[in-house]
């Protein structure tokens, strides 16, 4: 062919086929084969490996930590230890910011009241807005603080590719993919980086089951809800030398129950909607490294502490008015807030909850993180402004003043754990499925999972008279 | 090809370090595109916070970059920007992540591609250099972790290893930031041509060997001067989709003219200053 008149691209592909033809399919084997020759020849020549002498601690521990039979309750132990510290730890702290925080609340409407500025921007801002955030940075922060640097040690240290390892049979029963161990466990972190996360699955069945399942491990929103409630009820039916064991144990079964109905769904939806074999790949268990710790504590404190406080307090603020103006328009005798609490009763006591709780989770959609201040903002704006300077005064307002049980507890941390996720991972499933129909099962599913666990273990509880 | 000495830990003091200014996420302005590729867990995300500032997380787990980061800095008051790509293994099948990185290389033209390779593993991690040394000949190879490598009693020629890729190979410690310097300035010798590379290409069997020469002028007709006709005829002798459709559609053809007017295009900088 003349160069004036180039082959147009059709025929090119034409001549390209026939080629392949006569080539047939040992094309590719014989690239491939060619690049491991030449990668391992120069590697050969390039690199010198001098007797380092002594044990390879490296594979030591890695047959440990990833054996049959040690692997697994190394592991569980190894998050009890993470959860326990974390508890002990932020206790003192989670006391002295509340006393400080509610000192400040009692000044500062003390000197709005000085002011003559009237009760009801006082009411709105100090007892309403700002009770509320009082309550998220001295829940939230301490525990936090604690359990974001652990966590990313272990993320540093190269620990989780080996839970992947671990985990890997269970996922492939449940017909998922084992990969899902290592989204699983960046659903920790937040659900929504688990569901972005998924794209390392490269299999769109399992991908989806991956994302539809995230949900179930509870996120860095849910965990200081979970260990609220953990200390505050677990804890305290023990004897106090057991108390932070118990409030350990309990976050970590909590924890579990997360893990199974992650593969019990697994299971399920491989076996109905997403029939299929799981596919095999390769988990490269990358050698442990020295976790640099100043970039620990950074990534720890500003990206994970301080993003999500700063989420739970940017729609905390609005909640709290929220609540407020419901708690203050009054509609006959009660108000607004009272009002739709007081219907959504019967629904909440069905599954062991109440009314309040539920419109807590309703107003909490965008964010996980404020279901406890929204909570106490709806139970001490319609019922009675205390102060809450412990732990201990806030159990006594539930217990004694909202008739709380073990019951309560107990089924408002299974509903953190299963029902829907918040709106941004709602958001981000659907950015990475472009399904409105796996949108809506993303969402529904694990609401309507919640409900009938959370109605089951309160029928159980009612039936054995244990409330 | 000329190549300086590896240097045994980061010169705080040299022209270069100073000169440095780090561009967080302003991406707008850049002169240069650097892609910077790897195996899984090589360090590579360190490696691009390091050069970038940025302070993105990086755990210790393969496959957690799963789309593009983007970041710059600036080397001598040329404004790069740096894309940071999914870890993959090879550039051959047709996972997604593999997508987004062979892609990149190939459609985004990048001016320079670093590749990430971890000095402890290095033969699995050539897999991924030789395959991108098929695409193009702007690399630099980074033998990360070189501190590891020293603690293990491995040695690492790194002089004989350019010598045997035909491109420049610098020794780093991204998590101290040992050898980061020297690896900006030789991508930037790459780049504006005082460090020449002659990439080292497999040799495939006669029969495919005269495939090849069968297709690369009729691709040359339909791209020209197109920089890699033999890896693109390589993709179509193996059945490549989208190397079909993009060679069908022109999109081809239009990157290398967008390619062609951009290095024409010097930076304001350059052009002030004189090219290095």
């Amino acid at each position: 062919m003349s160069r004036s008149s180039p082959l147009p691209p059709e025929q090119v592909l034409e001549v390209a086929d026939r080629l392949q033809r006569s080539i047939g399919d040992r094309f590719r084997d014989q690239i491939v084969e060619s690049i491991y020759d030449e990668a391992e020849a120069i590697s050969n020549s390039v690199v010198r490996q001098q007797d380092a002498g002594g044990v390879d601690w490296e594979q030591r521990i890695d047959r440990l930590v990833t054996s049959p039979i040690f692997g697994l309750p190394l592991m569980l132990l190894l998050l009890a230890l993470v959860f326990w510290i974390t508890i002990v730890g932020s206790n003192i702290p989670s006391q002295w910011l509340a006393q400080w925080l509610f000192w400040v609340e009692a000044k500062g409407s003390a000197l709005f009241d000085a002011m003559g500025i009237p009760w009801w921007i006082t009411g709105f801002l100090w007892h309403g807005t700002y009770r509320g955030l009082a309550w998220v940075i001295s829940v939230m922060l301490p525990p936090m603080a604690i359990f974001f640097p652990l966590f990313t040690f272990l993320e540093d240290l190269g620990y989780l590719p080996r839970v992947a390892f671990n985990m890997d049979w269970l996922f492939k029963r449940a017909g998922a993919h084992g990969k899902q161990a290592l989204t699983m466990a960046m659903g920790f972190g937040c659900n929504a980086a688990g569901v972005v996360a998924t794209r390392v699955i490269d299999s769109p069945r399992e991908r989806l089951i991956a994302i539809l399942t995230n949900n179930f491990v509870p996120c860095n929103g849910r965990f200081p809800t979970l260990i609220m409630l953990a200390v505050v009820f677990v804890a305290a039916a023990f004897p106090p030398a057991f108390a932070s064991l118990a409030a350990a144990g309990s976050v970590v079964a909590i924890v579990l129950v997360g893990v199974v109905f992650t593969l019990a769904v697994s299971w399920g939806l491989s076996r109905t909607v997403l029939r299929g074999e799981p596919s095999t790949f390769t988990l490269e268990l990358p050698p442990y490294r020295r976790p640099n710790l100043t970039r620990i504590l950074y990534t720890s404190f500003i990206d994970r502490t301080i993003f999500v406080l700063w989420r739970a307090i940017t729609t905390a603020a609005p909640a709290g008015a929220l609540i407020w103006i419901l708690a203050n328009i009054q509609v006959r005798d009660a108000n607004l807030a009272r009002l739709i609490a007081d219907a959504l009763d019967p629904l909440g006591w069905a599954i062991g909850l109440d009314g309040v709780i539920l419109l807590a989770y309703i107003i909490a959609i965008p964010a996980n993180e404020i279901v406890v201040p929204t909570m106490l903002m709806v139970y001490m704006g319609v019922g009675m402004m205390v102060d809450l300077p412990s732990l201990s005064a806030l159990r006594t307002l539930l217990v004694d003043g909202n008739g709380w049980t073990m019951l309560t507890a107990v089924n408002l941390m299974l509903f953190s754990l299963l029902h829907n996720p918040c709106a941004t991972t709602i958001m981000t499933i659907w950015k990475e499925t472009h399904s409105r129909k796996w949108t809506m099962v993303g969402a529904l599913m694990p609401l309507a999972i919640a409900f009938i666990v959370t109605f089951l273990t309160a029928g159980i509880a009612r039936l054995l008279g244990l409330v | 090809m000329p190549l300086r000495k590896p240097s045994a830990a980061a010169c705080h003091s040299c022209p270069a370090h100073a000169q440095m200014a780090k561009m967080g996420i302003q991406l707008e302005n850049f002169d240069r595109v650097v892609a910077l590729a790897g195996n899984p867990n090589t360090g590579k995300s360190t490696v691009f916070n390091a050069l970038t500032g940025l302070k993105q997380h990086t755990g210790n787990w393969p496959g957690k970059t799963v789309s593009r980061a983007e970041g710059g800095f600036i080397l001598n008051g040329v404004r790069y920007k740096l894309v940071d790509l999914p870890g993959t293994y090879s550039l051959l099948s047709a996972s997604d992540d593999e997508e987004v990185a062979r892609d990149f290389i190939l459609f985004g033209q990048p001016d320079c591609t670093i590749v990430v390779v971890d000095a402890t593993s290095l033969e699995r991690n050539l897999n991924l250099v030789l395959q991108v040394l098929e695409i193009t000949d702007h690399v630099v190879v980074c033998v990360n972790m070189m501190d590891d490598a020293r603690r293990k009693g491995m040695q690492v020629d790194l002089r004989k290893l350019s010598r045997r890729l035909g491109v420049p190979a610098v020794g780093t410690v991204a998590r101290t930031g040992e050898g980061l310097s020297e690896l900006m300035s030789t991508v930037a010798g790459v780049i504006e041509g005082a460090i020449r590379t002659n990439p080292r290409r497999i040799q495939p069997s006669q029969e495919v060997a005269a495939a090849v020469a069968t297709l690369t002028p009729l691709i040359e007709g339909i791209v020209p001067g197109t920089p890699n006709a033999r890896w693109i005829a390589m993709r179509l002798l193996d059945g490549d989709d989208r190397v079909r459709r993009a060679l069908l559609s022109g999109e081809l053809a239009q990157l290398l003219s967008r390619q062609s007017a951009r290095s024409r295009r010097p930076s304001r900088k350059i052009a002030l200053e004189g090219a290095q």
